[in-house]
């Protein structure tokens, strides 16, 4: 049973020029969403030192939320794409640590798109909602899996 | 840890904005909380910061309480981080030692739970307080502007905006697609609601346009690459080949006359297909430049290499023609740009209900305006495609527009343009005129005047969205009409209206490259696709690039005079920039602790802007601060932590996450 009166606490950082505009834009037309969010803007999502999202969760986020340009959209050309490749990786390794997949996640979200990034914050809170808070001892079993296999293999 | 920037005296000041911040945030409590947190010295709450008397309280607490941090939790820093900056700097404190916190945009305007968006409020406020910690004085950087500008759009809009720019002894430089400059505006008839002629008020600018001195007029040319930042754009335009030399040519038409298709047989596209041209053509009589141009699709010599180039004879001495003509590519440097790119009009053929495309006499207002102008294909004389002269039109509004199956915004030049075509059509024509609108929307100097004189006048107008045009009879008055079925919403009943002529006042919407052109010069586009301002109120001309401007209905649908009053302002920021001569920039660049620094070398790729060299001698990575543009990707991919970005520094953003999680 999930417990109910559970409420995460989402980081999200997002990128100056895209979400973050995207946000004040969903203030300007006064959309509402859940208030479990907490935004730590960054000029780029390109910034965005895996470090920070592991100490995210570190430190007690139950989720982060990572908010860039759309490909091609990026303020400086490709930071976006950067941060792409690093999110790659670094979900695996969230993986690893027992992160669910629905904890962690990247969108791109232009500033024209303040309600999309509603509907993204309402359901990345409903969806941790549910997981309940981050239980770092339960290792990912398609990880495992995928290690078991690998170790089958070599 | 925190002893290592030494004694650290934080003053948090927390907005209530009237109360958008405080009908849902409580700030008492917020500002309350913000005084237990270390090293806060002083922590208050006030109606307005960004007030007189806010920012004045801001500058005496650092006097009196010798604060050495601020924090103002208040709206979007990007509406008021530099009212902040310069208040705190006047306060004797550097500009960097501020940090904000929106609590409006991203607090309490998008929540409803008063508790939760304190709490929030509270834990953002935690984040700024532990971050400021760690900022370091900063100074801004300075960028020289270029004087020259480029403009790309040769509408009204650009054309304003160039001769303002010009009249003021600035360079300009004037990019146009088509073949002519005048746009839109050049094929209307009359203008709302004055009725004067368009081309007789638009015309003779265009002219000044072509003879001013510092204009450089290129048109049928496009902005194939933008590099560069404010005040130092390099700009590729490329001028696609007229096959006329245009400093050859003297406009006399002579080519035209002597071309070998002694009837104008093709698609004239200043008239949208209601008149025909030749191959080799002038736009339209007024065009600017007074240059023909030859259409490699049509002429005889590109598709067979047979003509017997009469034209090329009769040109003569000039020597104009050159079948040989190559793209041509030029390199400008500008200080500053102006998007006037314009919009286009709603395809009404995606309303197949309407039947434009399949009745012949469905017309689209752009149509009707080539119609009832005295230099269009009829000089004039309002024909249908049948060869009938109307005795009945049907004017439908809001085609495209107001609709949630294709454009939801209102085009705002529709009611006015269709209450002129009606006045227009009922003067050449003595038809009835019926309008068919949704509301008539005319807010605007003497429009609701022209809108009661139209009334009087005996146009009728039936409030009701049109169900659908068609030729199907019921009844022997309706035989060969189009009938147009509508719900009469006033009088509550439906009706046939049968009419000779429909009109549809198709709207507004971004040109279909806008997307392109956005990711051309690195502008953003709102929901619906045309540019994005800065700020819908306070910087309508301004972009979220520094140097970059709009002007007309790129930015969004407008009118003629909003238009132009757009491209004065346009004109103004920029002269605001070259007459300043230059622009201070915000001090966010990387650079590298050279200490920490293995000399890995992977920063280099990773830089889009070749700002990072290596340095062999020592080892080590260096930034140009003047190339780096401050995006931090090689900050957050620096394996040392030796590559560093100012105002987004590791700890502060550490910081940051420590304090939104409720770490005290």
């Amino acid at each position: 049973m999930p417990d109910t009166t559970f409420e995460p606490t989402i980081v999200a950082f997002f990128c100056n020029w895209c979400t973050y505009l995207a946000a004040d834009s969903a203030g300007i037309s006064r959309f509402k969403y859940a208030p479990n969010i907490r935004v730590i803007r960054v000029m780029c999502s390109g910034r965005i030192d895996p470090q920070f999202v592991l100490d995210a969760f570190a430190k007690g986020a139950d989720g982060v939320l990572i908010g860039g340009c759309h490909p091609n959209d990026c303020h400086y050309q490709e930071g976006n794409y950067k941060c792409l490749r690093r999110f790659n990786l670094l979900k695996r390794v969230a993986r690893e640590m027992g992160i669910e997949d629905a904890r962690l996640r990247l969108e791109w979200i232009s500033a024209a798109e303040a309600d999309r990034l509603r509907t993204v914050v309402n359901d990345m809170v409903a969806k941790v909602r549910e997981l309940g808070p981050l239980n770092w001892s339960v290792p990912n079993e398609e990880f495992s899996a995928e290690k078991v296999e690998m170790e089958v293999a070599s | 840890m925190f002893e290592q920037n030494g004694s650290v005296r934080i003053g948090v000041y927390i907005c209530h904005c009237g109360t958008n911040i405080a009908a849902t945030v409580d700030c008492k409590a917020v500002a309350e909380n913000a005084a237990t947190l270390p090293g806060v010295a002083v922590a208050r709450d006030y109606k307005y910061m960004c007030s007189d008397p806010g920012q004045t309280l801001i500058q005496q607490d650092i006097k009196d309480h010798n604060l050495n941090r601020i924090v103002v939790a208040s709206c979007s820093p990007h509406l008021h981080e530099e009212t902040f900056r310069n208040a705190v700097a006047k306060g004797g404190l550097n500009a960097f030692y501020m940090h904000m916190v929106n609590i409006r945009e991203q607090d309490s305007w998008v929540h409803t739970d008063k508790k939760a968006a304190t709490a929030k409020a509270k834990d953002l406020v935690r984040a700024a307080v532990r971050r400021v910690w760690f900022h370091r004085p900063l100074e801004r950087g300075r960028v020289n502007i270029h004087p020259d500008v480029l403009v790309v759009g040769g509408g009204i809009a650009g054309i304003h905006t160039a001769l303002t720019l010009a009249n003021a002894g600035k360079k300009v430089y004037l990019v146009e697609r088509e073949a002519t400059i005048g746009g839109h505006m050049a094929k209307f008839d009359k203008t709302f609601p004055t009725l004067d002629c368009a081309a007789c008020i638009l015309t003779p600018k265009m002219t000044s346009v072509k003879a001013h001195p510092n204009i450089t007029l290129w048109t049928y040319s496009d902005v194939t690459r933008v590099d560069g930042y404010v005040g130092n754009y390099k700009v590729q335009v490329t001028r696609r080949p007229r096959y006329v030399i245009e400093d050859l040519c003297a406009g006399c038409m002579q080519c035209i006359e002597a071309c070998v298709f002694k009837q104008p047989k093709f698609e004239d596209e200043f008239n949208l297909g209601l008149g025909r041209r030749k191959p080799i053509y002038i736009p339209f009589p007024q065009a600017v430049p007074q240059v023909a141009l030859l259409d490699p699709e049509q002429c005889i010599q590109f598709k067979s290499g047979k003509c017997k180039k009469s034209c090329v004879e009769a040109c003569g001495e000039r020597h104009a023609i050159n079948f040989e003509q190559k793209e041509e590519i030029k390199e400008i440097e500008v200080g500053t740009i102006v998007l006037a790119t314009g919009f286009k009009t709603f395809d009404p053929a995606r309303i197949p209900y309407y039947g434009y495309g399949h009745y012949p006499n469905v017309y689209t207002s752009m149509e009707v305006e080539r119609l009832v102008n005295a230099s269009g294909p009829t000089g004039g004389e309002v024909v249908l495609r049948d060869g009938r002269h109307p005795k009945s039109v049907g004017i439908i509004h809001c085609v495209g527009s107001r609709d949630v199956s294709t454009n939801r915004w209102c085009s705002r030049v529709c009611c006015m343009y269709s209450l002129k075509l009606a006045h227009l059509l009922k003067e050449h024509t003595g038809a009835e005129v019926f309008n068919f609108y949704i509301d008539m929307r005319t807010p605007g100097k003497m429009f609701e005047e022209f809108y009661q004189r139209l009334l009087n006048e005996g146009v009728h107008f039936i409030r009701g969205k049109v169900a659908e045009v068609t030729d199907w009879a019921l009844d022997p008055t309706e035989e060969g009409k189009l009938v147009i079925r509508v719900e009469d919403t006033l009088s509550a009943f439906v009706r046939r209206i049968p009419v000779d002529m429909v009109v549809l006042a198709t709207g507004l919407e971004p040109q279909d490259d806008a997307q392109e052109v956005r990711r051309l010069f690195n502008i953003g586009c709102s929901t619906e696709g045309f540019f994005l301002e800065r700020h819908p109120k306070l910087a309508p001309v301004s972009t979220f690039t520094d140097g970059i401007f709009l002007a007309g209905c790129c930015q969004g649908p407008k009118d003629i005079p909003d238009t132009v009053a757009q491209a004065g302002a346009a004109a103004a920021e920029a002269l605001a920039l070259i007459d300043a001569g230059f622009v201070e920039t915000e001090p966010n660049s990387a650079y590298v602790n050279e200490e920490a620094c293995a000399g890995c070398k992977t920063c280099i790729p990773l830089c889009p802007y070749q700002a990072i060299s290596f340095l062999e001698d020592r080892k080590v990575a260096l930034v140009n601060p003047v190339l780096c543009k401050g995006c931090g990707t090689c900050v957050a991919a620096c394996p040392s932590a030796a590559m560093q970005q100012n105002l987004f520094e590791d700890e502060e953003i550490f910081e940051e996450i420590k304090g939104v999680l409720s770490y005290a």
